[in-house]
């Protein structure tokens, strides 16, 4: 009898804790107290890359290695008319301003850009869909630009504002979020050697679908981390201003900051 | 109150009753919840980000420009959905490629939405569900293994002996399970060989090795260290394997609740929540 009532109890209770799991999963995904504590992980997934290899350079291939196509991905071609006049005159009259917590504001042309020390990397792009890709990329090092704009003290991460605006989807991102692609990064991944300001891909200016007249790269992390279509670059000490203050646009849909997995 | 005697030793009741004994140590069970817990949530999540991008390739790249390199894709074409392997397309409309949505709507999608979690699509809910559920199931294996080493429950449940091993005894245990028959009275006290190296498999090999490709694909993790995407051979690789170990994953958890169910359901999964084991040493084994 003993026996029957606990087999009874372990199969009732089995089957609720069952059905309750497939029925409220879905309730689960939107249970906000559940995700701060879901999203803790990423905390804890950076600081183990940081410990693992703060310093590391991602893999560098030769160019037989690269993709044969280099996906376009994200926005194909900002419609802005401001974008579309910079275009049309070849970027000529297009700048990028380094702003914020710096001495030396800077307005650089494309010309200047190009006429500074580059470096040229053939990485793999991750995409967070799954994907990858192989390319080479050209550019000054982001860490020139900052040291000739002269950062404070207080500075703490780097906003790149982009050109292009990436649509609505203002139900995920907040009250607050805003269509304008935008991502930031800190100082270490700033100042890491790889991470550049690509004016060129595969030995060519890089085209509208991949961010003309200028992307970051910042290799070792995931493909929406490399903002296309640069038009400005914010040193700050706090997100907060930004969107809905989650340090870029897919960030504000409830994406990583940290995209290094 | 025979039947609650916890004895591990010989049972202090009359010979040929029914006893219970200590089977699974405290955490040995905590753990395996945490596991199974973790493991259903990474399973899910981990089906829907593959429907973020449903092919696999080989090697240290895979895009869908390069589709034609794909050796798997889940898709669909009109109103069918398919899956390929190579060059065999087989039709999967209704679960692979093409399924109702929750709302009963068909929809183009890789995995169903009874497979995935969330249930719809949702990147990045499911990634920051995923990697959560992946230190679980990390620091949760590193317990168990710590506890594994150092009480002894490797070397005395776990690891096969050499007379275990021989073929025969193996052969005699595929047999055994072919027919369905299982170890019945005192035989049941200990693992038997098919079980020793399923278990051994899936901690020793199959998790690690979960972990492994997982940390291959992040993009961080294979810069610190480059042996995770040498050892793979690429990040597609890497991707492909994850893969490929989840579906096994997925074979023993199918076999594995599938044996639960034919030993004897109760008993067993009793014996992971509290601990003990009905041992019935009147029922030796059975002939068929």
């Amino acid at each position: 009898m003993i026996l029957m009532s606990r087999r009874r109890l372990i199969g009732v209770g089995g089957a609720a804790a069952g059905g309750l799991l497939l029925a409220g999963c879905d309730n689960l995904a939107s249970d906000d107290k559940l995700a701060r504590i879901v999203r803790s992980a990423e905390d804890a997934s950076r600081g183990f890359q940081r410990f693992a290899g703060r310093d590391a350079l991602a893999r560098e291939f030769s160019r037989a290695d690269m993709s044969p196509v280099f996906k376009v991905n994200g926005t194909r071609e900002p419609v802005d008319a401001d974008y579309q006049a910079l275009k049309a005159g070849n970027f000529a009259d297009w700048r990028l301003t380094v702003n914020g917590l710096v001495a030396n504001p800077l307005s650089l042309s494309l010309a200047q850009l190009r006429a500074m020390p580059a470096r040229t990397q053939i990485t793999r792009h991750d995409c967070v869909e799954g994907w990858s890709a192989i390319g080479e990329w050209t550019g000054p090092q982001l860490a020139s630009v900052l040291m000739a704009a002269g950062m404070q003290t207080r500075a703490r991460y780097i906003v790149f504002r982009c050109a292009d605006d990436y649509g609505g989807e203002v139900s995920k991102g907040g009250p607050q979020s805003t269509a304008r692609y935008y991502e930031s990064i800190d100082m270490i991944d700033a100042f890491h050697p790889q991470t550049i300001l690509a004016t060129m891909m595969n030995g060519a200016p890089l085209s509208i679908g991949h961010g003309a007249p200028l992307r970051l790269r910042v290799e070792r992390q995931l493909g929406y981390k490399h903002a296309k279509y640069l038009m400005a670059i914010d040193v700050v000490d706090s997100l907060a201003g930004y969107g809905s203050g989650h340090g870029g646009y897919w960030e504000d849909r409830g994406y990583e900051w940290y995209a290094g997995i | 109150m025979a039947l609650m005697q916890p004895a591990d030793t010989p049972p202090a009741v009359a010979p040929g009753a029914p006893y219970l004994f200590h089977r699974h140590a405290l955490a040995v069970r905590v753990t395996h919840w945490i596991n199974a817990i973790a493991i259903f949530f990474l399973l899910m999540t981990g089906l829907n980000i593959f429907n973020a991008y449903p092919m696999l390739q080989w090697g240290q790249y895979g895009a869908s420009p390069d589709a034609a390199q794909a050796w798997l894709q889940i898709g669909s074409s009109g109103d069918a959905g398919f899956v390929r392997i190579g060059d065999l397309r087989i039709t999967t409309t209704g679960i692979l490629g093409l399924s109702d949505s929750k709302a009963g709507a068909p929809q183009a999608i890789a995995y169903p939405h009874w497979a995935t979690f969330p249930s719809y699509r949702d990147l990045a809910t499911a990634r920051n569900f995923h990697f959560f559920f992946a230190w679980v199931l990390v620091v949760n294996g590193l317990v168990y293994l710590a506890y594994g080493l150092f009480s002894g429950h490797f070397r005395r449940d776990l690891a096969p002996s050499a007379a275990e091993l021989a073929p025969a005894n193996i052969a005699n245990d595929v047999a055994a399970h072919a027919r369905l028959r299982f170890p019945r009275g005192e035989d049941a006290r200990h693992y038997h060989i098919l079980q020793k190296l399923a278990y051994g498999g899936v901690i020793f090999l199959l998790i690690p090795g979960m972990i492994f490709t997982g940390l291959a694909m992040s993009p961080g993790m294979n810069a610190a260290w480059p042996l995770l995407i040498e050892a793979t051979g690429g990040r597609a690789s890497a991707r492909s394997l994850h893969w490929i170990f989840a579906n096994l994953l997925i074979l023993f958890i199918i076999v594995h609740l599938l044996m639960v169910l034919l030993a004897g359901p109760w008993n067993e999964i009793r014996s992971m929540i509290t601990g003990r084991f009905r041992i019935d040493p009147a029922k030796p084994e059975v002939a068929p």
